[in-house]
């Protein structure tokens, strides 16, 4: 499989920048994945966990969430402008848990902000999804045992 | 003479304890002048690459219409004002407030306040302050930008101002800043002037709705990078003020110290004078 460079900015600095071979990542339309050659395109995200594939042979996998920004496809050029963006590493599990809760007790609420809290729940959802997906890989085990 | 010999003293030591001080804050704001600098560098790359994107999209749609893009006849104004929180940066805050006041030509504005200085002296001129930001830190983060971005898009949208532009001083060099002033809203459309090049991206899901999602997030943009801009301008300012009170501290101190030796002899002359007198008059 051919890579194309993929570049991850955020508005305080640039995040990645790296040759990539296949993503998976979630616009505003639904679910989309990202080869090389694929067309250029241009579409909002939703707060989303990113599956990178680093590697021809579909190793060097990494995960990061993003709270929302844009995908931009050109020929050879991928660049994902993240509004934030995180490595699944660096995500405080507990936190993403209780900002979840948090959302969800708000949108129980009717007083509340519900547009605002949608989109934390689904920040908080695009975090723990990037975590899920790092542990797939990388074994259930591990993080527990580093909590233990 | 003696007691005037004291006081040069105590002047003395008061100016170099001065001197001290700010020759501190020099180092300081040297120092974070530089981390400020590679902060606005960082924030370069996702400002041009949402620049690029929206130009792609004039360029490919060029009837497009949102809210954030119409204009109409200009009523009230808004000014969105970026100052310090703090003094001792010489013109600097008085540079930005003064280009806000030839700009709206004495007419009545609405202003968002970020920065306590600016917010205080609007408060003491009795303006209209939509909203207020401070402090803002030495780190203005893209979140304080989201929430400045929102006031003034509210403001434009619901028809307070009819005009909303960003009043900041922006550094052109580590040691000169000029206050700029840029519209913001409503946001000016991208010229496309360019052929477009290679092959038309597709917008999806549509490019109404990626231009919905791509307005604010520019305007977003658009302030952070003024603040990390402003900020590092403050610091420049701050340790060029800082650079010349040490320096004014340094002559001030020479002059004194003249003055001390000039009393010092004066009253060792005198004692002399007295101690020649007193032997003549035993003879």
């Amino acid at each position: 499989m051919n890579s194309y460079q993929l570049r991850v900015v955020t508005p305080e600095r640039p995040f990645y920048e790296g040759p990539c071979t296949f993503m998976i990542l979630r616009t505003e339309d639904g679910e989309i994945g990202v080869l090389h050659g694929h067309t250029p395109l241009v579409s909002p995200l939703v707060p989303t966990a990113v599956d990178l594939r680093l590697e021809s042979d579909g190793t060097g996998r990494r995960f990061l969430a993003v709270s929302g920004g844009f995908l931009e496809v050109r020929p050879e050029q991928v660049t994902l402008l993240a509004r934030t963006a995180e490595w699944a590493s660096e995500i405080d599990r507990e936190r993403a848990e209780a900002a979840l809760e948090r959302a969800e007790a708000q949108l129980a609420d009717p007083a509340s902000d519900r547009v605002r809290a949608q989109r934390a729940k689904r920040r908080a959802e695009a975090r723990l999804k990037a975590l899920a997906l790092e542990e797939g890989v990388s074994g259930p085990g591990r993080r527990q045992a580093q909590a233990g | 003479m003696a007691q005037n010999l004291k006081e040069i003293r105590r002047r003395i030591k008061s100016v170099q304890n001065t001197q001290k001080m700010t020759s501190a804050m020099k180092l300081v704001s040297a120092a974070k002048l530089r981390r400020a600098q590679e902060r606005a560098n960082q924030a370069r790359p996702y400002a041009e690459a949402l620049r690029d994107v929206l130009e792609e999209l004039a360029k490919n749609a060029a009837s497009l219409r949102h809210p954030l893009l119409t204009e109409r006849p200009v009523v009230r104004r808004g000014y969105i004002v970026l100052t310090s929180d703090r003094g001792l940066c010489g013109p600097y805050n008085a540079g930005v407030l003064r280009v806000v006041q030839r700009e709206r030509q004495g007419q009545e504005a609405a202003l968002v306040a970020v920065g306590k200085k600016g917010r205080d002296i609007f408060r003491r001129r009795k303006e209209e302050i939509l909203a207020e930001f401070t402090p803002i830190g030495d780190n203005p983060s893209y979140l304080l930008a989201e929430a400045i971005g929102q006031e003034a898009t509210a403001a434009f949208l619901s028809g307070r101002v009819d005009q909303v532009d960003l009043v900041w001083a922006s550094s052109v060099s580590s040691v000169l800043s000029r206050p700029k002033v840029e519209q913001l809203l409503p946001v000016v459309r991208p010229r496309s002037d360019q052929p477009s090049g290679g092959v038309v991206p597709l917008f999806e899901p549509d490019e109404e709705r990626v231009l919905a999602g791509l307005l604010p997030a520019y305007v977003n943009g658009v302030i952070y990078s003024a603040l990390v801009d402003a900020k590092a301008a403050e610091h420049a300012a701050r340790m060029l003020a800082m650079d010349s009170a040490t320096n004014n501290a340094g002559d001030l101190i020479r002059s004194l110290i003249l003055l001390r030796n000039r009393a010092r002899q004066a009253a060792i002359t005198s004692e002399i004078a007295e101690i020649v007198g007193g032997a003549a008059a035993l003879e």
